[in-house]
């Protein structure tokens, strides 16, 4: 435990020195302000419906899919290349804590620029000027969704940083992951062979794999344990994956 | 009194740091490791020689617990590496082959890292880390990026974190590759300096390395142990004792005389050309059984007038030779 908090800290450390961090955060924040923007024009022109909030976090995988393996991608795919894996398995410290406090170094930057766009709905709110509060329930699900998706899709980054030394390789292995899960699931369910009668019971399985599906819920106030879990547990097994993928590789190095 | 002696003479009076038995370790059928087995006493400092590929990454890896063996069993200050590997890594100070450091920290920063991660506590680690600064010679590189730094820095940067936390062994894999001479000299005198306290086992090519600063030397060649002793005791063992080598003017052709009358296994190897001065150098051999015939060669050669001796001495086989005779292929 004490080897993973040094881990941790210094994984975070290296994060916030690191020159590559801030420029994601900067195209991340462009991006979304951008995005949100454009939302309140549309909702500005002419009556919508739902609320600004839940149009936001609609479009989440926009930078889903170029933070994540940006943040990650460096994570082991460096340490390997560099063969500092060598020096830090030598010292007492174990590859779950390695692959722990790289994963939650990565996810807590993902969290910290998530809740940067918090500043957007408040700004909105200041210039608005209205008496009344934001609407908060679509904003505290929506956040709360990014928040737990977001284990699963960091957790996908630092699987594909394990499974290579390259971090080019790795950060294209991690987008083609994200884009499976979250597109992919989306483009599976409108398949016609699943309408098939013998195959309801792999039709409700690709339904419980979008991704979409449960954001939807959440920003409607609604916190389903099942997405939780979902999500929760897909992060484990992509992290013991992880976990596992640097320990083959070591024997076979 | 050898240290290899020891080694052998005293299994009860303190647990060797380090025991070897039967190493194996095959990558994917490839055998790299084929049964090695050797014991390192404690506070002994052992050279690990022998020819690239012959396995000598494999087996330090090994030790440290980094890779698993085949088969064999390894144990570190009594602890078992496969067993224990946590219990293990805190005895350890290690490193690796082309020393891998981060790139983008600064040095006292990944000291300071690498001294926490070992388990010294703040207070302990603050002026630890000053000794080591001072020992290793990086107080001007300390603020520093570690990548920027030149070769030898880097070296030493590896140096300094493999006895960082004080453990009782250290094992450096080459860690004199890519120094000049001045480095090398202070990463031997760094070495020398361990002596007594740490058990250090260094593998290198560089074999003048070797024999000044280690008590005693494996030669490992195609997986196995094929030399191991004090560097004295190896030239004795590959080439005996008996060489001699002979600055010698005067009538050749009484000389197989004489020397019969010294020994009569003394043999004339080689004989060069005359120089100016009409001296001529010989070779000798005894066979290995006779003993220092030095003083007896002088009084021979002196005796009656007839040669005149200008150098005697007994030939000295480096290292180098040494390994050579014992790494070559077994063919001949």
């Amino acid at each position: 435990m004490r080897s993973f908090r040094i881990l941790l800290a210094h994984e975070i450390r290296m994060l916030l020195v690191s020159p590559a961090t801030y420029i994601a955060a900067t195209l991340f924040l462009l991006v979304m302000g951008f995005v949100f923007a454009g939302i309140l024009e549309t909702f500005a022109a002419a009556p919508q419906e739902g609320s600004p909030a839940s149009v936001f976090f609609q479009l989440f995988w926009i930078p889903v899919f170029f933070m994540v393996p940006l943040l990650t991608m460096k994570s082991l795919a460096e340490e390997r290349r560099l063969g500092t894996l060598e020096t830090l398995l030598t010292a007492p410290v174990t590859t779950p804590q390695i692959v722990l406090a790289k994963f939650f170094a990565a996810y807590a930057l993902y969290l910290g620029l998530w809740a940067a766009t918090g500043g957007f709905f408040y700004i909105l709110h200041w210039f608005a000027g209205t008496a009344q509060g934001p609407d908060l329930a679509p904003l505290i699900g929506g956040y709360l969704f990014i928040a737990v998706s977001g284990t699963l899709f960091v957790a996908i980054g630092i699987l594909a940083s394990a499974l290579t030394r390259n971090q080019a390789v790795a950060g294209i292995l991690a987008f083609v992951l994200l884009l499976t899960l979250v597109i992919g699931t989306r483009f599976a369910a409108t398949l016609e062979v699943l309408k098939l009668e013998h195959l309801a019971g792999l039709r409700s399985a690709v339904d419980y794999l979008q991704v979409f599906t449960h954001l939807e819920d959440f920003t409607r106030g609604v916190v389903d344990t099942r997405q939780i879990l979902y999500h929760l547990s897909g992060a484990s097994l992509a992290l013991i994956l992880g976990m596992l993928g640097v320990e083959a590789k070591l024997l076979h190095s | 009194m050898s240290a290899a002696a020891t080694a052998t003479s005293s299994p009860a009076a303190t647990t060797p740091a380090i025991v070897v038995r039967d190493l194996v370790k095959t990558y994917a059928g490839h055998p790299a490791v084929r049964g090695v087995s050797f014991e390192v006493a404690q506070g002994e400092i052992i050279g690990l020689l022998g020819p690239n590929g012959a396995g000598k990454s494999t087996t330090l890896r090994i030790l440290t617990g980094f890779l698993p063996a085949t088969s064999g069993r390894v144990t570190v200050c009594g602890v078992d590496v496969a067993s224990d590997p946590s219990a293990v890594k805190t005895r350890l100070g290690y490193m690796p082959e082309n020393n891998p450091l981060p790139e983008d920290m600064r040095v006292g920063e990944y000291l300071y890292l690498r001294g926490r991660l070992k388990g010294l506590t703040r207070r302990k680690l603050a002026p630890r880390l000053d000794e080591v600064v001072h020992l290793c010679d990086l107080g001007r590189v300390r603020d520093r990026i570690i990548g920027k730094l030149s070769k030898g820095y880097r070296q030493r940067v590896g140096i300094a974190d493999a006895i960082l936390a004080e453990p009782p062994l250290i094992i450096m894999d080459e860690p004199t590759i890519g120094l000049d001479p001045h480095q090398i000299l202070a990463v031997r005198d760094l070495i020398g300096s361990l002596r007594g306290r740490m058990t250090v086992l260094i593998s290198s090519h560089i074999l003048p390395e070797i024999e000044v600063t280690c008590d005693r030397v494996l030669i490992i060649n195609q997986g196995r142990v094929v030399a191991s002793g004090a560097p004295s005791e190896l030239r004795r063992e590959f080439f005996g004792h008996g060489h001699y080598e002979i600055d010698l003017a005067g009538p050749l052709e009484h000389l197989p005389a004489a020397l019969a009358d010294v020994h009569p296994g003394l043999a004339l190897v080689s004989t060069s050309a005359a120089d100016q001065g009409g001296f001529v150098t010989l070779r000798l051999t005894a066979p290995p059984e006779a003993e220092d015939l030095r003083e007896a060669l002088v009084q021979a050669l002196a005796r009656g007038g007839r040669f005149r001796l200008r150098a005697l001495g007994r030939s000295r086989h480096t290292l180098e030779e040494v390994f050579l005779a014992a790494t070559q292929p077994k063919a001949a």
